[in-house]
């Protein structure tokens, strides 16, 4: 008890935001620490699945990592795409999904069943409406198929090869080109992985506080100058969340999580499996903290 | 003098009117554009829940069914057993989601406003629990919960329970962050003037905080709601069999429908997937309309349009 007293200032808020979190604490000791020294056990041995039940592990050294990155069929081509397609999107994503909640910010007419509209994505996109669809589609290809409107492929009539070669004509180099092309390709890609981020910025942008346009008004900024020093500074940390949630979220739905998991319950190979999500979760982890440096030095706390 | 000044004042107004004009024709195109795009396969899967077996095999039928027919949704609505199991779907979604909110605004107003030894590695662990495929957790939950003190939780909703209130839940990681990045966006002045009054550090959490943090804790509410109502991964590994889960129900659908219900068309199956597909969004899409009033009530002054 008279030590409770001589606590400094600091300390005691240290315990007060260690009661904050708590729940949490106790909760990741509980699940996730037993289940990562699990996966870097398996990552690093052979787990071979006794006739009797119950699994033996033989340590196998950096072999299943070995195996993973030098001879396995497809996993280091796969990680590199996945990669690459997280370089190009997430800016994508972030730009269109900031644009989309200052549009859907404003009053119009139809508002709210726009915002409806935006939000399908995210009920449709992942989960068990998802699989519903899927595992029906499936079902027809794999039967006796029959040629539906859904399966038929729509035929635009416009030639996208002939603007294209408009525009090689005109010296557009070919980088270029071929960066718009592919941007163009991934609109709908972009618009369904954009759900989640849109509702993000809506809510940063609602908890501006209001006061902040009036004074930029009375100062008479421009609306440009209102865009750039108060409203994108006030949601600039939900960016950071956004960029983290992004690269998550295209990470998680990439082919490198699917191969790992095939290695797992298909071929029942648990070291090298969990050799290939450690891989990928570092790299991921590397990234975001690549990305939460370059942004947090950027984005505007009151601290 | 005068009437130069006017046709000035005329011009600038003009300039104002149309570029007021140009803008809401820039965003009427976006829109469409979008709504194309994202309605464009909803609009199929509607008609086509409407479909009877003939409209399917007549090619001159396109989106509008000629013999349009309700037995789809009929069916289907016996074989999940609609309306039981969308209430205790959402009752136990929304009971976690309120654990959600809870326990990770707590979580993230701790990191954002106070520092402890070992801050950044366990603010690191939460961005490792975001990051950590889910099926990596597969088979130590597994263990944990048969097991649990002597008693095997499989099959009841316990284990998700016990998993939402220690911050393990579903995405759990994902809201502590946004409510983190969210509290380290208010103004400090607040928790400043509350401390001075001589507030102590929960009730200034409680008081102070969290009605500053409504537009956060809703788009929390939403998701956790959707992404719940959605999961297939956690409801499959807990086994939560019989009429226990939507998401169970509407992924096994296909196989229901052909197996138990002898359909043996997949074609015509997939019009009964796809009437379960629109009762399964629709109860979500209504609840996240109810919500958005409150969460977005405009403002025009963000400055993109003068």
């Amino acid at each position: 008890m008279k030590k409770k007293k001589k606590m400094s200032l600091t300390t005691r808020r240290a315990i007060t935001g260690l009661t904050f979190i708590l729940p949490w604490l106790i909760g990741i000791c509980l699940f996730y620490v037993r289940t990562l020294i699990q996966t870097v056990q398996f990552s690093f041995s052979k787990v071979i699945f006794r006739e009797s039940g119950g699994i033996r592990m033989e340590f196998a050294g950096l072999q299943n990592f070995k195996y993973a990155l030098l001879e396995h069929g497809s996993y280091n081509q796969v990680l590199v795409d996945s990669l690459v397609d997280i370089v190009i999107d997430v800016p994508l994503i972030i730009f269109f999904s900031l644009m989309m909640a200052l549009l859907l910010n404003q009053k119009f007419r139809g508002r709210t069943l726009m915002r409806a509209i935006l939000f399908i994505p995210v009920i449709m996109g992942a989960g068990a409406i998802n699989d519903a669809i899927e595992i029906a589609r499936q079902a027809v290809q794999g039967g006796i198929g029959v040629e539906s409107a859904e399966f038929a492929q729509a035929n635009s009539g416009v030639s996208v090869q002939y603007f294209l070669e408009i525009f090689m004509q005109l010296g557009f180099p070919g980088k270029v080109v071929d960066y718009v092309v592919e941007v163009v390709g991934r609109i709908y890609d972009v618009i369904k992985a954009s759900g989640v981020q849109i509702i993000i910025f809506l809510a940063a942008l609602q908890s501006v506080p209001g006061a902040l346009y009036e004074v930029a008004r009375i100062e008479g900024a421009t609306s440009y100058e209102t865009f750039w020093k108060v409203t994108f500074p006030m949601v600039s940390p939900l960016i950071l969340t956004n960029v983290v949630y992004s690269i998550v979220d295209a990470f998680t739905e990439s082919k490198v999580i699917e191969t790992a998991y095939d290695v797992a319950f298909s071929s029942y190979d648990y070291g090298l499996s969990s050799a290939m999500s450690l891989i990928s979760t570092t790299l991921v982890c590397l990234i975001l903290l690549v990305a939460g440096g370059l942004i947090s030095r950027k984005a505007f706390y009151y601290n | 003098m005068r009437k130069h000044a006017n046709a000035e004042g005329r011009k600038l107004r003009l300039v104002k009117a149309s570029k007021k004009w140009l803008f809401v024709l820039f965003r009427l195109a976006v829109f469409a554009g979008i709504t194309y795009t994202i309605l464009g396969p909803l609009v199929t899967i509607v008609s086509r829940s409407f479909f009877s077996t003939d409209d399917l095999y007549n090619p001159l039928v396109y989106l509008f069914p000629k013999s349009g027919t309700l037995e789809r949704y009929t069916h289907v609505m016996g074989t999940l057993n609609y309306g039981k199991v969308l209430v205790k779907t959402l009752v136990y979604d929304l009971l976690l989601m309120l654990i959600q909110l809870f326990i990770c605004s707590m979580t993230g107003y701790g990191f954002a406003r106070f520092s402890f030894p070992f801050k950044k590695i366990l603010f690191g662990m939460v961005i490792v629990t975001i990051v950590l495929p889910s099926y990596a957790v597969m088979l130590p939950l597994y263990q944990t919960f048969i097991d649990f003190g002597g008693m095997n939780l499989l099959s009841t909703h316990i284990p998700m329970y016990i998993m939402t209130f220690f911050g393990c839940g579903l995405r759990s990681g994902l809201y502590i962050y946004i409510f983190n990045q969210f509290f380290r966006g208010l103004p400090k002045e607040f928790e400043e003037a509350a401390y001075i009054d001589g507030a102590g550090a929960w009730y200034t959490y409680f008081r102070i905080m969290v009605p500053n943090a409504v537009p956060s804790i809703l788009t929390v509410a939403v998701f956790s709601l959707v992404w719940q109502y959605n999961d297939v991964f956690f409801a499959r590994l807990f086994v939560y069999g019989g009429d226990n889960a939507m998401s169970i129900k509407l992924s096994s659908l296909q196989a229901t429908i052909s197996y138990v219900d002898k359909v043996m068309d997949p074609a015509e199956v997939s019009l009964y997937v796809d009437a379960g597909v629109v009762l399964g969004i629709l109860p979500i899409l209504l609840i996240y309309v109810v919500l958005q009033r409150y969460f977005m009530e405009g403002v025009e002054r963000s400055g993109i349009v003068g």
